[in-house]
């Protein structure tokens, strides 16, 4: 499709400075597309939580975003320790975040809560020892 | 009440200010120290108050498009904060009130 924009981010780990870096780019393109508020709102959050999630469990990963009219599409993969019991990471309160992150303000067990409040699907395929991947869309309409 | 009318009615130390953020509206105030909890509720053009002092509150700032964040209880601000806050053009403030005492001083300025 010719108007499909697809983006790519790596995430390092670089003690948190730079993560929002990708969700930042994400929302000014949206914005700079004429994308409603409250879409591009959605997108922002869900993804800064991601690439959070990415740093904190991960070391790290990839993400690739698809701007559509229809839709955003976030796939976020990483080569972490997997999410063992998925059922227990959703709920609200629940994290496994290490005491350095809580300092930053991070391990409040809402980062995943967060990312299905504000997609309007969400998908995560996670092996433990292998990694994670997690698809999340946002509609535009 | 405009950003740009906090310096000079508050006690706030300005930190860091633009043109863009100092023509911001603050429609509300809020206080959370927790990112997660503070990006899922806070309203755009919100003044945000907290002790969270670090490279992920102007991140999350930015995100929501808060008006402005000022820093409560004296926490210490880094450098690398400061530069960020410049890059991105937030307005941002220090206070050495406490976190409830500096947002009720807000709220009553924009419940008038």
């Amino acid at each position: 499709m010719s108007d499909s924009i697809k983006l790519n981010y790596q995430i390092t780990d670089e003690d948190f400075t730079r993560a929002g870096e990708a969700s930042g780019d994400v929302k000014k393109r949206l914005r700079q597309m004429g994308c409603s508020p409250e879409v591009i709102r959605k997108v922002a959050i869900a993804m800064y939580e991601g690439e959070i999630n990415m740093v904190i469990h991960a070391d790290g990963g990839e993400i690739d975003v698809e701007i559509t009219p229809e839709e955003i599409t976030m796939v976020l993969k990483d080569k972490g320790p997997g999410i063992p019991d998925i059922e227990k990471a959703m709920q609200a309160g629940y994290s496994t975040a290490p005491d350095n992150v809580r300092a930053l303000g991070f391990g409040a067990g809402m980062g995943l809560p967060n990312m299905k409040k504000y997609s309007d699907e969400m998908h995560i395929d996670t092996v433990v020892g292998v990694g994670t991947t997690v698809t999340m869309k946002v509609y535009q309409q | 009440m405009k950003v740009k009318e906090i310096p000079g009615n508050f006690p706030f130390k300005v930190l860091n200010s633009s043109e863009s953020a100092d023509e911001k509206e603050i429609g509300s105030v809020y206080c959370c120290d927790l990112l997660s909890i503070a990006m899922s509720r806070m309203s755009e053009e919100a003044a945000w108050v907290t002790v969270m002092s670090n490279l992920n509150t102007l991140a999350v700032a930015s995100l929501t498009d808060v008006s402005c964040v000022i820093l409560a209880e004296g926490v210490a601000v880094e450098d690398n904060m400061l530069s960020k806050a410049k890059e991105q053009g937030i307005a941002l403030f220090s206070t050495e009130l406490p976190v409830f005492e500096a947002a009720s001083m807000i709220g009553k300025a924009i419940a008038k």
